[in-house]
């Protein structure tokens, strides 16, 4: 062991820059930060996309990414200078005493070797540790990290196992050698809350149980508050504010940290149902399969209100996404009936008419994917004025105009491609393409997921702005309950294709619970530090 | 997306550009002159065309986009073809058409080459050598019977001559030149495989876009109908088909364009198939937008790059495969040149140690180097890596 463990800090970071280099030339993404982590210290970095968190983790390990480089400032890890150290010092360092936890672990692992080798890979090739004794280890550290069947999970391939394991299966593997440190870089950020909540709590015995060290990033304040010791965080490459974590959380000193902290409180007085309405849409004792027979939903009845947004929400696999293809007309029910407006809608969209089709519209989870790159904003927002309104030259351009300012953006936006605009402004040009068509119902399918909390907030309250003045319905589709306490004015809770509870927020949100509600709504992190450690003691108080 | 003006930079200066079209204009009006000195139409037409290229030459370099580079660039390559055309002026008379043609190429390469200045300035040396040795490829081709010395199928001396003054590359098995011989062989090899892959690109890449579009029964029947047409090696398929239809150039070409589809169609299908499973096409197909729109607006546009990509390397395989058919006599027939038969009709000479019978070899070889070399610079740029 070091003998000045305890004193001199693990990790300096003093004054570091980080310039990229781009076609005008190189741009500064990290404008000069300290860092400092004392050995067995756990330090949040959050903030945006953006915000540099993910290059300040990587620097940890004296690594900038392709086409970026420290320009100035020292990265010291246990006294060694890390910056234009050569390869070889440092590759002596990762993996061994420095480990990184990526955020997806699907993309991290490599698909065409089982878990356990690639477990093995550094010890093994460094030369530390037997084939035989690694894979033991790794099947005592798949025990500690409470996944099923540690000894034989290890002998699997990385598609043979569901997210939350591949997730923990990867935190095994940078526990391998038993690192001083580890960057964990939102490693929970792509799962339900369901799994988060094994994540994080495997995360959290390995780290008390070995003293590790830990940069964790994420963009979830209630996420960091469970983990750190200490909280920073960053914007726009800069420290905006570091500090304890309670103390972080009862007294921020900044504005933005104000802003992180107070996103979770919005919520807006639900719309009374109108009694004796006819729903704008009705789906009745609906079942679908997919080809091959699978059945995804099973006697699915639900109601969507004139004016009123209904939140469906589900882990994945929950079947709310299918629900959204067979209103859409994309999945054919094999049982039931859709109503919409009173008339029966054809299952298939190739039977419905133009007019059906423009009054139920969709915006999608990524909005990198849903925008054709090659058009401009203008060409896309253009084509369903021309298509289901047939306007055409001034006064087309007048209402793309208009469009535009509804979602907040400048009439210049028009001109440009997709690639030049940030995740929530394509969203909201993906949310004004939908209603440029003057639809009655909008369906949400995880609109806000791909988005940063602040990002999500905006748009999230632009839909209700713009619910207010076009009366439209929603249809919102999401895993985060977050969202549905801010927005929801109804809430449906579906597991593996059936409805398990609904009803008005009030109804749903209070209890008593269904079971698997109350296991969703407890999953939710709280802003509160004790929160999981509570939740664990009473979940094993249930069980044991 | 790199390939694309900016027009940041100012222009080249309004005096140094109408400097430059005049002196452009001069040459090209001497051209004019001399080809109307042997004949009226010939003259006129040649006229007009240079008269065309100047204007759109003049719109270009006056643009206030159009670099001091690009437009010596344009500039040069005009004198060139114009003091070209003075020099030879009674050839150039002779086969006006062939002129216009070398005129239209050389128009359209400078042209683009100005427009997409910027990105071509950062190509690498590879690149530059591919794009020059493609271009001197087709001018060659367009200018053929102005260049070669003899005519193509003209006895003009004994067999087998050494090379020497009167044939710089020594005659072939019948007393051809060989050199007037290799010209010729680039313009036909090269505009039949042109066509041919052409031909077979737009049936597979329609029918790959379809075959994806429509998905169901019909992908999979055409997926099956290629599969069947694909399991049979390609050059006996060929040697097959042209055996029964008899060898005529339009044959050729079809059956190339046949057996290049099927390649094509895989491909396209693939691509497409990436495309067409992003959100963007979904939200056109709920919009109720027919095949056609989301064929050619929601597809097309994001598969272009590979697509041009396996054109220019479709081209290399098209010529070799037609080089390789004449080579066993059932490609292009004497008296006809061509690369393929040439090597073939000469073959003898290589016993004796003489390399002329690989001239025509080595001329495959080096556009098929040069094609790859800029197609590769090409996917480079337009899939955003960067160096």
């Amino acid at each position: 062991m070091n003998t000045n463990a305890g004193t001199a800090p693990l990790l300096e970071i003093a004054g570091l820059r980080v310039e990229v280099t781009t076609d005008d030339g190189p741009r500064e993404v990290v404008h000069g930060v300290d860092l400092t982590l004392r050995r067995g210290e756990i330090l949040g970095l959050i903030g945006e996309s953006g915000a540099g968190k993910s290059t300040l983790g990587l620097a940890a390990l004296g690594f900038a990414r392709d086409g970026s480089r420290f320009s100035a400032g020292s990265i010291r890890f246990d006294g060694q200078e890390l910056v234009g150290a050569p390869e070889r010092q440092l590759r002596a360092l990762r993996g061994l005493r420095v480990a990184y936890v990526a955020q997806s672990a699907a993309a991290s692992f490599n698909p065409a070797h089982n878990l356990i080798d690639q477990y093995a890979e550094i010890p093994v090739g460094r030369g530390l540790k037997s084939r035989r004794q690694a894979q033991a280890e790794a099947q005592e550290m798949y025990r500690t990290l409470l996944l099923p069947d540690p000894g034989g999970i290890g002998y699997r391939y990385p598609h043979q196992v569901s997210g939350g394991q591949l997730q923990r299966a990867m935190i095994a593997m940078a526990m391998a050698c038993q690192p001083e440190l580890i960057v964990f870089d939102e490693p929970t950020t792509a799962l339900d809350v369901t799994t988060q909540v094994e994540v994080l709590t495997a995360i959290k015995l390995i780290v008390e149980k070995f003293g590790t060290a830990a940069l964790y990033i994420t963009h979830d304040l209630a996420v960091v508050a469970q983990m750190a010791d200490r909280i920073m965080v960053l914007r726009h490459g800069r420290v905006v504010e570091e500090g304890e974590t309670r103390r972080m959380l009862s007294t921020p000193r900044e504005a933005y940290t104000r802003d992180l902290l107070g996103l979770r409180a919005a919520a807006r007085p639900a719309v009374p149902a109108e009694a004796g309405e006819e729903p704008l849409l009705r789906v009745d004792n609906v079942s679908a399969a997919y080809g091959g027979g699978f059945k995804i939903l099973h006697d699915v009845s639900i109601a969507v209100g004139r004016r009123r947004t209904v939140a469906v929400v589900g882990e994945s696999g929950s079947g709310k996404s299918s629900l959204a293809r067979v209103i859409t007309g994309l999945l054919p029910p094999s049982e039931g009936r859709i109503l919409f407006d009173g008339a029966p809608l054809p299952p298939r969209m190739r039977q419905r008419s133009r007019a059906h089709l423009k009054r139920i519209q969709m915006i999608y989870q990524s909005p990198d994917t849903a925008l054709n790159p090659r058009q401009r904003v203008n060409e896309i927002l253009m084509r369903p004025l021309e298509f289901y309104l047939r306007l055409n030259g001034r006064e087309r351009q007048e209402r793309i105009d208009r469009l535009l300012e509804m979602i907040e953006l400048d009439p210049g936006y028009g001109q440009r491609f997709p690639d030049e605009l940030s995740g929530g402004e394509k969203q909201r040009v993906c949310i004004a393409r939908a209603l440029a068509a003057e639809p009655d119902l909008i369906i949400c399918d995880e609109v806000t997921s791909a988005l940063d909390q602040l990002v999500a907030q905006g748009i999230l309250k632009l839909l209700q702005r713009l619910q207010d003045e076009l009366s439209v319905s929603f249809l919102f589709i999401t895993h985060d309950l977050v969202t549905v306490k801010a927005i929801a004015d109804e809430i449906i809770v579906m597991q593996n294709g059936r409805v398990v509870e609904q009803g008005a927020r009030e109804t749903v949100l209070a209890p008593p619970h269904h079971p698997y509600t109350e296991l969703l709504l407890s999953s939710v992190p709280q802003m509160d530090p004790d929160w999981l450690d509570r939740l664990l003691a009473a979940r094993s108080g249930a069980t044991g | 997306m790199a390939i694309h003006m900016t027009g940041r930079n100012g222009g080249i200066g309004g005096a140094g550009a109408l400097t430059a079209v005049l002196a452009a204009g001069l040459v090209l009006a001497a051209f004019a002159a001399a080809a109307l000195a042997s004949g009226k139409t010939a003259g006129l037409a040649v006229g007009a065309a240079a008269a065309l290229h100047l204007v759109l030459l003049a719109r270009a370099l006056l643009r206030p986009s159009a670099t001091p580079s690009a437009a010596t660039a344009i500039l040069l390559a005009t004198v060139v073809y114009g003091a070209g055309a003075l020099a030879l002026h009674s050839r150039f008379a002779a086969f006006p058409g062939s002129g216009l043609v070398g005129l239209a190429i050389l128009h359209v390469t400078v042209l683009t080459a100005a427009r997409q200045w910027r990105t071509l300035r950062k190509a690498p040396p590879s690149a530059m050598i591919g794009l020059a040795v493609t271009f001197a490829y087709a001018m060659i081709a367009a200018l053929a019977p102005l260049l070669a010395p003899y005519p193509e199928a003209a006895i003009v001396g004994s067999e087998y001559e050494p090379w020497g003054a009167d044939f710089v590359l020594g005659t072939d098995n019948l007393g051809r030149d060989m050199l007037s011989r290799l010209i010729f062989a680039t313009r036909n090899t090269i505009s039949i495989a042109a066509v041919a892959t052409a031909l077979g690109f737009a049936a597979g890449a329609a029918a790959g876009l379809l075959a994806a579009t429509i998905g169901g029964w019909i992908d999979t029947a055409m997926g099956r109908v290629v599969d069947i047409l694909m399991a049979i090696p390609q050059l006996i398929f060929a040697l097959l088909i042209l055996t029964i239809v008899g060898t005529s150039i339009t044959s050729l070409v079809l059956v190339i364009a046949v057996v290049d589809a099927t390649r094509v169609f895989r491909l396209v299908r693939a691509v497409s198939m990436n495309v067409l499973a992003l959100e963007f096409v979904e939200a056109a197909r709920l919009r109720g937008e027919g095949l056609l729109w989301i064929i050619r607006r929601e597809v097309l546009p994001n598969i272009t790059a590979p697509l041009i990509v396996e054109f220019g390397i479709r081209f290399c395989f098209v010529f070799l495969f037609i080089s390789s058919l004449s080579f066993l006599g059932l490609g292009i027939q004497p008296p006809t040149a061509d690369w393929g038969s040439m090597v073939r009709e000469n073959a003898a000479l290589i016993v004796y140690g003489d390399i002329t019978p690989l001239l025509p070899a080595g001329a495959i070889a080096v556009l098929a180097v040069a094609i790859n070399l800029a197609v590769d610079w090409f996917l480079h740029t337009s899939s955003g890596l960067k160096e």
